[in-house]
């Protein structure tokens, strides 16, 4: 066998070199992860050289490391936020008691799917996005493309380090499905379903990270407060890469928005048509893609009324994000009272207790969190002098998992009868007509310092780079 | 802390008499020498002790009296064979008690049919007075059943009507099954407490035969005769006497010289480690028959039963048994040969016999059990018997370490394919593959071979086979994660998965009449105040929550 340079090959700050348990794993899984990235990662890319950050260490430097590196040399590490001593259980029924460092046998099965469930929609979103290098409105943005992917790369050799690392031979098998399970795949799909729908349109790509990866940051943000330290410290680092996916997206639809505020004003009209006509996107269609996206992450956050939930949080496996915001930590004996659905379809208050409702919980704090793009959007538009304002649909629109499944409602919230809903949804939702019209403006533009006419150009640079910068070197 | 071996000069109980080829027991239960305080032990009624001394009697005979071939049990008392087991006792327990009671009795009730049914001793039971309940039911596990026809002793099983609860100890079972009396004449019998009696007893086939008092001694005569012609292998001479164990109680656990144990409270684990033959075990029968207790087959049986024993009983938290060993593959092989080649002589058919029954007692135990298999291990030959009764194997895989680590290894014996039979009737390896001839005999082309992890795995042999980086964790995690399980959603998991195929009286005594025993044993019919059982001799009547269930 031959020896790799661990600490050369694969940053990280677990002590790869001196755990051969580690070792062992990783030298088999290595290899798939690597015709994997090949096979469904970014397509038609792998040779190019591209500007990325590497992290190669957890602390302000080495966290992002600049570079020109070729996607298949990518330097995919494993780092966990620094341990901090005597870190105690601090929410469900064991508050007090140290954090785990080992995995206790009870919760073995329920840790594993946690963590096989997040590692699942990492692979999953670089899968949904393999198409779109071939549309990209610029350098800048393709860069932005492979610095999104190679990250959630990183993210599934976190997850694939604590199974390695923690859950024995079930850890290592569920790693290698985690790279056999493919987005779309109809006899081997990804674990949740939004993570089986390719992504095809920028559009798309950036409500995705807007969206979907903020979900994600929820997710992460709830697992960072597990008792389970090792899963703890690898979600809080995990966390500063995801924030930095949620700024693609954020900037990526102000871009565009601007963009179309720029065309309305020089034609001075808000005719959909002429707007269109003059290839950009006009805000009614970013709407409906914002309906879309948003009704579809909820999905991801669960049932309003959840067992599974209840259970993580009193046994300390999945925390509140940002549990040290609430007050009691326990919530044995609370309740929570939401709008929930009565036997008739209607709306009725309903209370539950409250450890049953963390889903919900989780759920209400990233829509407030979603909201804070939406208000600077609103901005630019009222600043341009539109009176068209985004909302966010409400959370009982177009759910398919929890309570308000199948139940047909307007975007208001308003329980509906599925006739009005099929007359309506057109105008709710991206039609086959907007899908066309966006697919139409998609042509990819690889000149350095250019940018698709659907778009604005970035406002500034990466690591201080011009905006003209050759961020990824094509070659054919 | 409740001990299971006995001083046959200690005896309280019991009185033995043995001329040439027969032993009589004599029971006379001294009421005030309960096990436990509390009750006194009136009309030759039982308990737990009364039966811990059964057990050794009748073990002592087997090994130490080789030229006894009819055991005859009988009562002291005047017109009282036994009334049962004690209802003050049963009705003043904890249900933990009740059941490890019916567990280990029914064990040595099954212990005379397994000698009946080996070519070792035959058991007559000389019922010479009332015969109620658990008395009735120590004589149907007899191969004949004598009634004395005095106009009032009787055979019952009064359970139901007197108590509300079930005759515990096999009595329904083998009744239909052993001594196939019709369905509904039992139904009458089990629900009539006044019992039955002589000619009809015998049209019941409740009982074999019948005499006066006058000729009830040269009844016995003639039976214990004709019984003792059907005896093939009590042909000894010398007999081997059953030393003391040498055995060492401490906090942590509970060792002898082949078996040790490690009590881990805290994580409720008993580790029992076995230690494997010396090659000074690898002699002749006669030799062996002279070195008697010492000899490794037999001292292993009396120290893992003794073991078993103390804890099921005294460490009712322990929810795993892991099973470990070190040793000598060749050694333990041989050993097993030497038992294997040798099954007519009377002491390797005894010795067989108290293998055979004590790894029954692990099968039945309400314990989770995962055996371990590591570089030390010799788990082969009769300890292979231990892979297959185990709920889990983990046996170390070395294929990816250092070369020259070689092993482990576990091979099979011809004994794995006979004689070691489980309470149904089928070996362990038969019973794990549901009987399955050609896998049986695919895996009889392996005999006396060494079998690696990944060898044995394929074979499926093996549960597990972690390899040596992730040995630890993985047994680790298994560990923690079953200890965290429901105890009783366990035990009857356990009882249910270690059984397929099937049924036999026993299976039937330890898995359908003890599952509704312990049910009936937890209901308020009952058990509560106005239950039946807590009810019995205070004059009141029970009250039912009359709801069929």
């Amino acid at each position: 066998m031959t020896k790799l340079n661990y600490k050369e090959k694969i940053p990280n700050n677990v002590d790869l070199s001196n755990d051969l348990s580690l070792q062992r794993a990783l030298e088999h899984w290595q290899p798939k992860f690597k015709s994997w990235w090949t096979e469904m990662g970014p397509e038609g890319f792998q040779t190019s050289d591209v500007y990325l950050r590497t992290a190669t260490s957890v602390d302000a430097d080495g966290w992002a490391t600049y570079g020109k590196v070729k996607m298949p040399e990518y330097r995919w590490g494993i780092f966990l936020n620094d341990k901090v001593s005597d870190r105690k259980i601090h929410f469900g029924d064991n508050i007090g008691d140290p954090v785990w460092q080992q995995v206790p046998g009870d919760y073995r099965s329920i840790l594993r799917k946690l963590i096989v469930t997040q590692g699942d929609t990492e692979p999953a979103s670089v899968e949904q996005q393999r198409e779109l290098g071939k549309t990209c409105p610029s350098l800048y943005d393709l860069r932005n493309l492979f610095q999104v992917n190679v990250e959630e790369g990183r993210h599934l050799w976190a997850m694939v380090y604590l199974l390695h690392a923690y859950f024995g031979r079930d850890g290592r098998e569920e790693a290698e499905g985690l790279l056999e399970r493919n987005s779309g795949d109809i006899d081997n799909p990804r674990i949740l379903g939004t993570f089986n729908e390719p992504i095809t349109d920028w559009v798309s790509f950036f409500m995705f990270t807007y969206f979907t990866d903020r979900d994600g940051k929820y997710q992460l943000k709830s697992l960072a407060e597990s008792s389970f330290d090792p899963l703890a410290r690898t979600c809080q680092f995990m966390l500063t890469e995801e924030a930095h996916h949620m700024q693609v997206g954020e900037t990526g639809i102000t871009r565009m928005i601007q963009k179309t505020l720029e065309v309305m004003n020089a034609l001075k009209s808000d005719s959909i048509d002429a707007i269109r006509n003059a290839g950009v996107v006009d805000l009614q269609t970013i709407q409906r893609y914002i309906n879309f996206w948003f009704s579809s992450s909820l999905d991801l956050f669960g049932s309003e009324i959840s067992s599974n939930s209840a259970t993580a949080f009193a046994n300390g496996l999945k925390g509140r994000p940002d549990e040290m915001r609430y007050k009691d930590h326990s919530e044995k004996n609370n309740s929570f009272t939401f709008e929930g659905l009565s036997l008739e379809n209607t709306l009725v208050e309903q209370t539950i207790p409250m450890r049953n409702a963390m889903n919900e919980i989780t759920r209400r704090s990233y829509v407030t969190d979603c909201e804070i793009g939406l208000k600077r959007w609103n901005r630019l538009i009222k600043k341009a002098g539109y009176d068209i304002i985004f909302t966010l649909p409400s959370t009982r629109f177009r759910r398919n998992i929890g309570i308000w499944a199948g139940i047909d409602s307007n975007p208001e919230g308003i329980i509906i009868t599925k006739n009005e809903f099929d007359s309506k949804v057109n105008s709710w939702l991206p039609s086959e007509g907007d899908k066309e019209f966006i697919k139409s403006l998609m042509v990819q533009v690889t000149k350095v310092n250019k940018t698709a006419g659907w778009i604005a150009p970035p406002s500034r640079g990466i690591n201080s780079l011009e905006i003209g910068y050759e961020y990824v070197e094509l070659r054919q | 802390m409740i001990t299971f071996d006995r001083d046959p000069d200690s005896y309280k109980h019991w009185t033995v008499e043995i001329t040439n080829d027969k032993a009589t027991l004599y029971l006379d239960v001294s009421e005030k020498d309960g096990i436990r305080p509390g009750y006194d032990l009136k009309l030759n009624s039982y308990d737990l002790g009364v039966d811990i001394e059964l057990n050794d009697i009748v073990q002592r005979i087997r090994f130490e009296q080789p030229q006894v071939k009819v055991v005859v049990i009988t009562s002291k008392q005047e017109k009282n064979f036994s009334a049962g087991a004690n209802i003050y006792m049963l009705g003043m327990s904890e249900h933990t008690w009740k059941v490890n009671f019916c567990k280990f009795t029914n064990e040595t009730r099954n212990s005379f049919e397994d000698s009946s049914n080996s070519g070792s001793i035959k058991f007559i039971a000389a019922v010479n007075g009332i015969c109620a309940g658990g008395g009735y039911e120590i004589a149907l596990a007899c191969d004949e059943i004598l009634l004395i026809d005095d106009r009032s002793s009787t055979v019952s099983l009064p359970e139901v009507p007197l108590l509300g609860v079930l005759p515990g100890t096999g009595g329904v079972t083998r009744l239909i099954d052993k001594r196939n009396v019709r369905k509904d004449l039992a139904d009458i019998f089990c629900t009539n407490a006044d019992g039955i009696r002589g000619k009809k007893a015998v049209e019941w086939k409740l009982v074999d035969y019948i005499a006066p008092p006058s000729r009830f001694d040269n009844l016995i005569e003639e039976r214990v005769i004709e019984v003792s012609n059907s005896v093939k292998l009590r042909n000894g001479t010398n007999g081997v006497k059953l030393h003391k164990l040498n055995r060492i109680i401490s906090d942590e656990g509970i060792n002898y010289e082949s078996v040790l144990s490690k009590i881990d409270k805290e994580r409720r684990i008993a580790n029992i480690h076995i230690i494997g033959p010396g090659d000074n075990n690898l002699i002749t029968p006669n030799e062996a028959e002279k070195l008697g207790c010492e000899w490794w087959p037999l001292k292993f049986a009396r120290e893992l039963e003794d073991l078993i024993l103390l804890l099921r009983t005294n460490e009712l938290e322990v929810g795993v048994f892991t099973i470990t060993s070190e040793g000598d593959t060749d050694n333990i092989l041989n050993v097993t040969n030497i038992l294997e080649n040798n099954k007519n002589n009377w002491f390797i058919n005894e010795t067989i016999g108290f293998l055979r029954r004590t790894l029954s007692r692990l099968d039945l135990s309400s314990r989770s059990i995962f055996t371990i298999i590591d570089n030390k291990s010799c788990f082969s030959g009769i300890l292979a018997e231990l892979l297959f009764c185990a709920d889990r194997t983990y046996m170390l895989n070395n294929s990816l370490a250092a070369d020259t680590i070689k092993g482990p290894y576990i091979s099979l014996s011809d004994l794995n394919f006979a004689s070691l039979e489980m309470v149904n009737g089928l070996t362990r390896l038969a019973t794990r593959f549901n009987n399955n001839k050609p896998k049986l005999n695919t895996l009889r082309k392996l005999i006396n071979k060494k079998m690696n992890a990944e060898k044995a795995y394929n074979e499926e042999l093996i549960t597990v086979i972690p390899d040596d980086l992730d040995w630890k964790e993985e047994i680790r995690l298994s560990l923690e994660e079953r200890t965290s399980f429901s105890p009783d959603a366990l035990t009857g998991l356990e009882a249910n998965l270690r059984f397929p195929g099937k049924e036999t009286c026993e299976t039937k005594i330890f898995g359908r009449l003890s599952a509704w025993q312990n049910w009936i044993f937890n209901r308020p019919n009952a058990v509560s105040e106005e239950g039946a059982l807590k009810l019995f001799g205070t004059g009141t009547r029970a009250k039912f929550d009359n709801k069929r269930v």
